[in-house]
């Protein structure tokens, strides 16, 4: 059974459709990518699942329940870091860890110490004095401590410093390694690549893309620059290759995985000296559904030709 | 680039973020000078009366302690004193809410950050929120002085008594400005300069109450604590009776001395942080905190000790006081049948005790909002999300929220009670008696509490972008109609509208229990519709 299973999930604000059929699958013991521009629809859903808005259509299920109606019962399975942590100003971060994890039904001691020391935070600060970053380390401490069997992270590490992010990252593969799953969402591309088992990418409240990042690759167009002995012509023609244009003597298009094989046979007929063949990065994938222009027939802006 | 760029601009932003607070402010001041004005001029239409109003008013330690001094036998005389403390702290408290929400709330919330990264000097911030304040208070002066004229007024003493008013916005201006560079918090600006009126007014009361009244005639010759108070600077420019426009000058003093102190303290203290530092706290929570009630206590406790000195102090104050009326009515004979008229034929003393203690639980309606309010703060700032996150019900949250305020108006009511008894039975005998019978007679207040408590709440659960600005209103309302009401002549009907109407005012009349039973009914009812529509409603981020 999923962790979280959403189907055609809608939420409106107003005139505004913040979810337009939103569909989520989150498997157990899997690191889940939730990915999106900003005011995509990314904090809706997550404000969802954890029982704070109501649906207006659709299923939700989490943990095997009902995200609104059974929301302190599930709370107890589950641990939550918001994106912008805040916290009772003249609490200490000590005595916010224990709330926050006493009031989820318990906290490992031990676990909380090895994080404090491994974040290297001060728990005996007032909340007031803490930098975002220290305050998101509160947040985190108090979540991993707690053995749930769900981590719903919203842009957990947007103020860690790299350091810390390595610590975050390694702590995330020791919770997936005891079984629990992670719902992930993040602009750090590195962080998601490092972790992320599978992703679903989001755009105006719905989920435009999702998979491992494997499959994700393989359905984005890969870069072909290819130098011939006599002038290439004809190619606009084939099948799945689509911007092409000359540079330094080269052609440089894009070409759809699928046909890539057709294409490498057309190409040989005019002499080939030089070629390059290269897939999209991970930054080309997200700017190509982050973009302005990202409808179907527009490829990502490789290689930042335009 | 000098300390002072950007500051017009910051005036521009100021105005445009508060030009609703500051209509109301510079509208709303005049427009009740002028209702409390004309109602006044219809209570004491003639010398006579007035003669006896003023005489009453020099007499009685009671009304020397709360109206301050009059001024003369003059219609307009008569007029400040029944009006000064109402509208001076109106607009003293307004000043103060205005220069820390422009300067320290700023600081806080990490606005001035991005302003202070702008072309903007050091100083800006802090003048442009002056700029404001005082341009608001010199508004408010000169449309309340048209005011005082239009209701028949002499020139002269209408712009006195215009000036000594909003001179007391002027002071607490600096004073403001000071408490803004001390704390790091808004809330904790807000509470200095809070405190700071408190003093006042009890410098003020003690200055007054000692004063020796002037041969041949009603004036009073305050003592020197009234000197040191900025509410007593108003009443001594004795608008309407021989102005001293010379006293005119402490306020703006003041105000100049705190700003000084406020840009010296600029210079000195880091961005974002006060004076007062941080302490530092126990890297492991207590047992006693790990629970939602735990944590409301923990949040709370602080403001309860503030408002449990306060009204302790008050109270013996006032009970003291009250031994007073006693020895009046012995001493004047006529003071002691107006008073008698004014407590609806009960005994005199009752009477003063239970208006007393019927202003305490008016003022402690304060307390239940801004207790209950916190709800709102949690959400808008983020905790809320974060708690409902955990296996905390809403409605257990929401519930625990009630029992907090509820249980510490209880708490604060019985103190009341408690030690305005202990100070009239020290003074007059019977401690232990007076301590039981005004212990018990403040609890009687509880619904009223109760159903401001259930006001709140509701607005809270359906009406939670406006919940803030409507609870205050309501409650400004409940206290406009106990005070105001009765000078005003206002039907019953309107009266009816404040839950403190309907509390049989003990010890002066006798308990009726019906009345109260419905107060709490409405309450719970409140309660209930407050729980079921929070527990339905979305929590936007």
């Amino acid at each position: 059974m999923s962790v979280i299973s959403i189907e055609n999930l809608v939420k409106t604000f107003g005139r505004v459709r913040a979810l337009d059929g939103l569909d989520l699958r989150v498997e157990p013991g899997e690191v889940h990518g939730f990915l999106g521009p900003n005011g995509s629809g990314k904090s809706t859903t997550i404000r969802i699942l954890l029982g704070l808005l109501r649906r207006d259509s659709g299923q939700v299920r989490l943990l095997g329940g009902d995200p609104w109606r059974d929301a302190v019962a599930l709370h107890r399975r589950l641990a939550y870091v918001p994106g912008d942590v805040s916290l009772w100003p003249n609490l200490s971060g000590g005595e916010a860890i224990d709330l926050f994890g006493a009031l989820r039904g318990g906290l490992d001691h031990r676990r909380r110490d090895e994080l404090l020391d491994r974040f290297a935070l001060d728990p005996t600060k007032k909340c007031r004095t803490y930098s975002k970053g220290n305050r998101q380390k509160v947040a985190i401490v108090a979540a991993f401590a707690s053995a749930v069997e769900l981590y719903v992270l919203d842009e957990p590490t947007s103020g860690l410093d790299p350091l810390m992010e390595a610590v975050f990252q390694e702590e995330v593969r020791q919770l997936t390694g005891a079984g629990a799953s992670v719902l992930l969402s993040s602009h750090v591309l590195a962080e998601v690549e490092a972790l992320c088992d599978r992703v679903s990418i989001i755009r105006e409240g719905r989920v435009v893309e999702a998979g491992t990042l494997t499959e994700l690759r393989h359905l984005a167009r890969t870069t072909v620059t290819v130098e011939t002995g006599r002038p290439l012509t004809g190619v606009t023609d084939l099948p799945g290759v689509h911007e092409v244009r000359p540079v330094d003597g080269r052609v440089r298009l894009e070409v759809e995985p699928a046909h890539l094989d057709t294409l490498l046979a057309y190409l040989v007929r005019f002499e080939v000296r030089a070629l390059t063949s290269a897939p999209p990065t991970l930054e080309e994938l997200f700017l190509r559904h982050y973009g302005d222009h990202a409808d179907s027939d527009r490829t990502a802006s490789v290689g930042g030709a335009r | 680039m000098s300390s002072f760029t950007g500051t017009s601009r910051l005036v521009r932003l100021a105005l445009r973020r508060d030009r609703a607070r500051l209509a109301i402010w510079v509208l709303g001041t005049p427009l009740i000078g002028y209702a409390l004005a004309q109602s006044v001029a219809g209570l004491y239409p003639d010398e006579q009366t007035r003669l006896g109003y003023a005489e009453t008013a020099v007499t009685s330690v009671v009304a020397r302690a709360f109206n301050g001094p009059i001024a003369g036998t003059e219609l307009g005389a008569v007029v400040v004193t029944e009006t000064y403390l109402t509208l001076a702290l109106l607009v003293g408290l307004l000043s103060t809410f205005a220069v820390i929400r422009h300067t320290r709330q700023n600081e806080e919330t990490g606005r001035a950050e991005l302003l202070g990264a702008a072309a903007v000097g050091r100083y800006a911030l802090l003048t442009a929120a002056l700029v404001v304040v005082l341009g608001a208070n010199v508004l408010a002066a000169a449309l309340l002085a048209l005011a005082f004229v239009g209701a028949g007024l002499p020139v002269a003493g209408s712009a006195a008594a215009a000036a000594a008013i909003c001179g007391v916005g002027v002071a607490l201006t600096g004073i403001a400005a000071v408490t803004a560079q001390l704390t790091v918090t808004s809330r904790g600006g807000n509470a200095l300069a809070a405190v700071a009126v408190g003093v006042a007014f009890l410098l003020r009361a003690a200055g007054d109450v000692l004063g020796q009244r002037e041969s041949g005639g009603v004036r009073l010759d305050s003592a020197w604590p009234t000197w040191l108070s900025p509410l007593g600077w108003g009443t001594q420019v004795r608008a309407f009776g021989a102005e001293r426009w010379w006293v005119l000058a402490l306020p703006v003093a003041l105000l100049v001395a705190g700003v000084a102190v406020a840009f010296v303290l600029t210079e000195r203290r880091d961005f974002g942080a006060g004076l007062l530092a941080a302490r530092r706290g126990p890297a492991r929570a207590a047992r006693g905190l790990l629970s939602p009630v735990g944590l409301t206590w923990r949040l709370h406790r602080g403001a309860l000790a503030g408002w449990a000195v306060a009204v302790a102090v008050l109270g013996v104050c006032m009970g003291l006081a009250g031994n007073e009326v006693d020895a009046m009515i012995a001493d004047n004979p006529q003071t002691a049948e107006v008073i008698a008229q004014l407590g609806g034929g009960a005994e005199l003393v009752d009477a003063y005790l239970a208006a007393m203690l019927g202003i305490f639980a008016l003022t402690l309606g304060a307390y239940v909002v801004q207790a209950l309010l916190r709800t709102r703060n949690d959400e808008t700032d983020g905790v809320l999300e974060a708690l409902l996150a955990t296996a905390v019900g809403r409605t257990r949250w929401l519930g625990t929220q009630l029992l907090g305020a509820v249980l510490g108006a209880l708490a604060l009511l019985l103190l009341a009670g408690v030690s305005t008894g202990l100070g009239y039975g020290l003074a007059a005998g019977d401690p232990i008696g007076w301590t039981v019978e005004l212990g018990a007679a403040a609890l009687l207040r509880l619904p009223a509490l109760l159903v401001v408590a259930g006001v709140v709440a509701a607005l809270f659960g359906v009406l939670p972008r406006v919940s803030v600005a409507l609870s205050w209103s309501v409650l400004i309302v409940f206290l406009l109609l106990g005070q105001l009401g009765a000078v005003l002549d206002l039907p019953q009907a309107a009266l009816n509208l404040s839950p403190f109407t309907h509390i049989p005012s003990a010890p002066a009349a006798d308990l009726t229990v019906l009345p109260l039973v419905l107060l709490t009914a409405v309450a719970a009812t409140l309660f209930a519709a407050a729980l079921v529509t929070f527990r339905h409603r979305d929590i936007p981020g």
